[in-house]
């Protein structure tokens, strides 16, 4: 789960992280109080959950209160990745003399929480590990999550060179430690955190993302939860059990598995078609489930062809026919189903359709390439 | 032989009691696995199909010297359950559980460091080697006693190339499942050297999928220690960037994580890489019989 940048700013604060002064405004008039409190110039800053604000727009100077009121309504009606601006961070304008990088991620290879620092900040940090992996320094955390000090310098020292600022930036990135760990973080990151003319430190930008295995235990955190820039449709197949995302094709797809989801999606693609989603019906055995993956399936007018994968394990097909026949009975399905059931109970299954004058396919191969082409004929 | 597992294994099953560990407990039996112990705490001196139940896996491993642990216990539970499993010296662990939070999963690997304990998983479909053991929840009569070894990000997709194999009349040796999360016990390089060095494995299945670097590495490790035939499936060519495809771990966040960079990796390390999970048994015909 993503939160905005006002929202991490207001976690950064809890926890003594140095950010710039700035207020929420969702008007004009509001954020001309906020302006004038805090002295212009301001930067403007949209909050959308979604990358590439800065090359989008997003951010904007203002000078002078003259011009706040038509900056601020530009930004209203800015799309940024189809998402509306709702809301507008106003910050003091800091005086920049120097960028930088740091952050806090979980390195899956190393098994391990790394911290992160960086002399190249405010640019895209993936391109320069890959370019210039040695401008980018990394600190493994220990089992006791402490800072042991000649690990501790030799990750420092090299990227800020001042004494008292790398007293700061140690205590800073305490504060994100704790972030991190009390909150069951997937990444914490400030992008640039920047020196100003008079040599003070401040997180120029805010963010964090959660993990959303650990989101039970974090109540408070998943209130922050903005739903408006979800996709309505993922949003209702999640509240169903269902794991789904939205393509652009005409074959909608419903399979049991993340794995064999993609390979029947690839499949589609590389024998011509084009998959509308991915769905991944999961690792239990419940009727409803396919009842409900053929609703959300069908809300999507693209699609011309509904093609069923599922690999039994876990799931029985015989359930999955008995979901397929549910729907058939409570759904006006006018797309053809195309349907390969294989593994636990299969005979069942088919035979369940059968009856029911369903036709099922007994390979992968098979079924997709009968939904393929109804998909292209359509 | 085998990896991981064979007839000698001795299986504790970690929440047996419940819906899933149940169910796959009797599943686990009929297959002809050695299951000698149930652990459910508080559920201590009950029987599961037969099965001996107990109130901790310290307990159980002295009663049943069990070697191998399956853990079916719900997400939020699972990071004590394993951890109780290192503690009573359990050798192999096979974390079934879905959902668990990766700092429990750090947590869990910080605390097997320098232990020789084996972690599989977790949110994996776990591990069999045809004919003699299989622990986990994969259907056990899609496989078939042979000389190919199957290692997979995925569940289903294993099972689909399993099958697949067995069409072809071409047998399994061991077939495992890593999981879909971001931290997971074991990775790829780390079965790919097993099967290496494992007698009876001839020819390498390995199922990966976008997102994290793991093909990567093991393209690496193949480059200078593949004398055995591996063929390569990779998943999610067609996937966006950005999205999660349900697996934690399969996203696509840099240019690296990509389909085509990692079969681009893994052809340069000598893999041969295919289209289709389909197309795998055929591969191996060409390479194994002329």
């Amino acid at each position: 789960m993503k939160i905005h940048e006002y929202q991490a700013i207001e976690i950064f604060q809890k926890e003594g992280v140095p950010v710039i002064d700035g207020h929420i405004a969702s008007e004009s008039g509001e954020a001309a109080g906020i302006a004038k409190k805090i002295g212009y110039p301001v930067v403007l800053k949209a909050q959308v959950l979604a990358g590439g604000r800065g090359k989008a727009g997003g951010i904007k100077f203002v000078e002078k209160q003259e011009d706040l009121e038509k900056t601020f309504r530009q930004l209203q009606e800015l799309k940024i990745k189809e998402y509306g601006i709702e809301k507008i961070l106003v910050a003091r304008a800091v005086d920049i003399k120097e960028e930088f990088y740091v952050g806090i991620a979980v390195d899956n290879l190393r098994n391990s929480v790394v911290l992160i620092a960086s002399s190249s900040g405010g640019i895209d940090i993936e391109a320069t590990a890959r370019e210039n992996p040695g401008a980018i320094r990394k600190f493994y955390l220990n089992k006791d999550k402490s800072i042991d000090k000649t690990r501790w310098l030799e990750f420092i020292c090299p990227v800020f060179k001042d004494s008292s600022h790398q007293q700061t930036v140690t205590a800073i990135f305490q504060g994100l430690i704790r972030i991190f760990f009390d909150n069951d973080c997937s990444l914490v990151e400030i992008n640039p955190l920047v020196i100003d003319g008079q040599g003070e430190i401040f997180a120029a930008d805010a963010k964090i993302n959660f993990d959303d295995n650990a989101l039970f235990r974090h109540e408070d955190i998943y209130k922050m939860r903005d739903l408006t820039f979800e996709d309505p449709d993922e949003r209702e197949a999640e509240g169903y059990g269902l794991s789904f995302v939205k393509l652009d094709g005409n074959v909608g797809c419903i399979v049991n598995g993340a794995g064999l989801a993609m390979g029947t999606m690839d499949m589609i693609q590389l024998t011509g078609g084009q998959p509308a989603n991915f769905l991944d019906v999961g690792g239990s055995s419940d009727p409803e489930k396919v009842l409900n993956a053929i609703k959300i399936i069908l809300k999507n007018k693209n699609v011309k062809v509904i093609l069923i994968n599922i690999f039994g394990g876990i799931t029985r097909c015989d359930d999955i026919a008995k979901g397929i026949l549910e729907a058939k009975k409570q759904l006006d399905i006018s797309a053809p189903l195309i349907v390969r059931l294989a593994g636990t109970n299969e005979g069942e299954g088919q035979e369940l359709l059968t009856q029911n004058g369903i036709r099922t396919f007994s390979t992968m191969r098979e079924a997709v390439s009968q939904a393929v082409r109804l998909g292209r004929e359509s | 032989m085998s990896i991981l597992l064979d007839e000698n294994s001795k299986v504790i099953v970690q929440g047996i009691t419940g819906r899933d560990g149940s169910f796959h407990t009797k599943q686990m039996l009929e297959y002809g696995t050695k299951v000698v112990a149930g652990v459910t705490p508080g559920k201590g001196g009950i029987e599961e199909h037969g099965v001996p139940v107990f109130n901790s896996v310290a307990e159980a491993r002295e009663k049943t010297a069990a070697n191998t642990a399956v853990v079916y216990v719900p997400s939020r539970f699972a990071k004590e359950a394993i951890l109780e499993d290192i503690n009573a010296g359990v050798e192999l662990i096979i974390c079934i559980t879905e959902g668990i939070p990766v700092l429990d999963m750090v947590e869990v690997k910080s605390a097997m460091e320098g232990r020789n304990i084996r972690l599989i998983g977790p949110n994996c479909p776990g591990a069999i080697s045809p004919g003699k053991s299989k622990v986990g929840i994969m259907p056990g009569h899609i496989h078939k006693p042979g000389p190919i070894g199957v290692v997979s990000r995925s569940g289903t997709l294993t099972y689909e190339v399993v099958l697949n194999l067995t069409l072809r009349r071409m047998g399994q040796s061991t077939c495992i499942g890593l999981g879909g999360d971001p931290v997971i016990g074991t990775r790829f390089v780390e079965i790919l050297k097993m099967f290496m060095d494992d007698d009876d494995t001839k020819g390498i299945v390995m199922i990966g999928e976008i997102g994290g670097e793991d093909e990567q590495v093991a393209a690496e490790y193949i480059k200078s220690h593949g004398d055995k035939p591996v063929v390569g499936f990779i998943a999610g060519r067609s996937a966006p960037t950005g999205k999660r495809m349900g697996h934690a771990g399969a996203i696509i966040s840099s240019g690296d994580s990509t389909a085509d960079a990692k079969r681009k990796i893994l052809k340069g390390a000598g893999v041969t890489v295919v289209d289709f999970p389909d197309e795998i048994p055929g591969i191996f015909e060409e390479k194994l019989i002329k």
